[in-house]
């Protein structure tokens, strides 16, 4: 079994997959959750405070949008922690963790450079492109250690 | 409850949400989130004109649209993204353009960044809140009774006495404590005015120190400066009806508003640092040997373009002052240079975000330095207006407000 981030983070879909096929999917949402189970609200909804913010300058400059630094203080662990990767480009509409941009950019990069086994496809528009999708997906949950 | 549609990117992965909400609940507020379909994000350019890789920028415009269909859900906009995100800062400045184009929301546009606290929004959203509450004592023309307004602002302290839309009487001290200098700048207008204190029907107060001097002071009134200026300006400069623009250089930040039939609309608060703003000017003036009010008279017979000159940062501008000086450049020069550079910067910060529409009404006691307005006119290309007791802006508009209320 090992550690498989998925991008989209928030992907239902995809962390269904990965899980089905006995590794462990690293999804925004246990991100989000240990932050919300947290005793006490700082900054309600999410409770990411300002000191997130902060510890997103492990992965993003000073000079970056305090909003890509929060986003990374979340992805940027996952990323860590990730063995291998799968990352899906063309979704049509990310919102919240992936709601920006420049943070999508910025994780992509972080994946790719990590070499680390990386799988990267368009998100499927028709049944046809979708078996492939899961066809490509399965052989290369398949053939991970 | 006032409703306010936050429409914004990233405040939440910030950590500064929970800051946004109190600064709304401090001021009698609530922010909500127009709802909208996934259809509606989907199709954001047919329906906005513009679509931007950032979902939550997409979303916002979203809401924005939705709003313009449906202005009833809410009573103000606050529209703010991150500091230093330039698709952020487009979508802001266009969404902004949009609520004020297709309909009459008052909207409050901010970039902020972890370190913006609710203290920090505070003066903002109470001028938003205002704007939207108090439509009707904001349409108020005429003074009407025996009324003063005391400013307490972070450099001076001003206060005024008017009777019958007029003023008689006037006040202004340096601020130190500001209960003592509010006491002082009062005594001193109604001293001017020849009236008692127990005469006065109604007070009002604004400023840095509104609060306090208002609780001293049991004032009828205590409002932020963005509605107190802008009301006081268009009084004063007869431009009551119609579009306005108010520009404000203060001693520790700067408010440009556009106004339209005297109630303020879209508005900027800015002051990243002292080099944007009088406190710049009065250190020119001490380097330069002169007073503050000699330093407009001066600037006028210098010319900005011999000296290269940018206060963006005070540190800087003070050293950009002392090398042109030790160059040889003259005094008039210098003095010119450094009202430019103000005037620049409020011209680059804050009326990019604003439809600058005439009259261009400036006030403050900045504007009584004549280089600055005339660096302003230069930039613009319009005719600046300064009107009579521009530096008792705060007092006169705080005055005028406050007889409303003793009328009702």
């Amino acid at each position: 079994m090992v550690k498989v981030m998925v991008y989209p983070p928030t992907s239902m879909i995809l962390s269904d997959l990965v899980e089905r096929m006995g590794h462990e999917a690293l999804v925004i949402s246990k991100e989000v959750r240990k932050k919300i189970n947290t005793p006490g609200l700082d900054s309600p909804p999410l409770n990411i405070t300002p000191e997130d913010a902060k510890r997103g300058l492990r992965y993003a400059a000073v000079d970056v949008p305090s909003g890509v630094r929060g986003r990374m203080a979340l992805i940027g662990p996952m990323i860590e922690m990730a063995d291998a990767a799968i990352m899906v480009q063309g979704d049509g509409c990310n919102l919240g963790c992936t709601g920006c941009a420049r943070t999508n950019e910025l994780a992509g990069f972080l994946l790719r450079t990590k070499k680390i086994p990386l799988l990267e496809l368009r998100y499927p528009e028709d049944e046809t492109e979708a078996k492939w999708f899961v066809r490509k997906i399965r052989e290369f949950l398949e053939g991970l250690e | 409850m006032i409703r306010i549609a936050q429409l914004s990117c990233g405040p939440e992965y910030s950590g500064i949400q929970g800051e946004l909400e109190k600064a709304a609940e401090t001021v009698g507020a609530k922010l909500i989130f127009p709802e909208v379909d996934l259809e509606d994000i989907m199709e954001v350019e047919k329906r906005f004109g513009f679509e931007v890789a950032s979902g939550d920028l997409n979303l916002a415009m979203a809401r924005a649209t939705r709003i313009v269909e449906m202005p009833d859900m809410v009573d103000a906009v606050f529209v703010t993204t991150c500091f230093r995100c330039a698709e952020g800062a487009i979508v802001r400045s266009e969404i902004r353009k949009y609520i004020h184009e297709n309909s009459r929301l008052p909207v409050l546009s901010y970039s902020f960044t972890e370190r913006t606290s609710a203290e920090t929004l505070l003066t903002r959203m109470e001028a938003l809140v205002t704007t939207a509450k108090y439509k009707g004592l904001l349409s108020r023309e005429r003074q009407t009774g025996l009324t003063a307004g005391i400013d307490s602002g972070s450099t001076t302290t001003k206060s005024v006495v008017m009777r019958d839309n007029e003023v008689i009487g006037t006040g202004w001290v340096p601020t130190h404590d500001v209960i003592e200098s509010a006491e002082k700048a009062y005594d001193a207008a109604l001293e001017a005015a020849g009236v008692k204190r127990e005469e006065i029907e109604g007070l009002g107060t604004t400023g840095y120190g509104r609060f306090l001097a208002g609780k001293h002071f049991n004032a009828k009134l205590i409002q932020e400066e963005i509605t107190v200026n802008s009301k006081g300006a268009v009084f004063l400069a007869d431009a009551q009806k119609g579009n306005a623009t108010v520009i404000d250089i203060g001693g520790m930040d700067n408010k440009a508003i556009s106004v339209q039939d005297g109630i303020p609309g879209t508005f900027t608060m800015g002051g990243i640092c002292a080099g944007a703003s009088g406190r710049f000017l009065e250190l020119t003036a001490r380097r330069l040997g002169v007073d503050i009010t000699e330093l407009g008279k001066l600037a006028m017979k210098g010319d900005h373009t011999k000296v290269p000159m940018n206060s963006y940062c005070i540190v800087f501008g003070t050293q950009s002052l002392v090398n042109s000086l030790s160059a040889g450049k003259s005094r008039e020069d210098v003095a010119m240079a450094a009202c430019h550079s103000v005037a620049e910067q409020v011209f680059d910060q804050q009326l990019q975000e604003l439809d600058v529409k005439e009259p261009v009404i400036m006030v403050g006691g900045t504007s009584l330095i004549e280089g600055l307005p005339r660096a302003m006119e230069e930039l613009l290309g319009l005719k600046i207006i300064v009107p009579e007791y521009a530096q008792y802006i705060g007092s006169v508009g705080a005055s005028l407000l406050v007889s409303g209320l003793v009328e009702d």
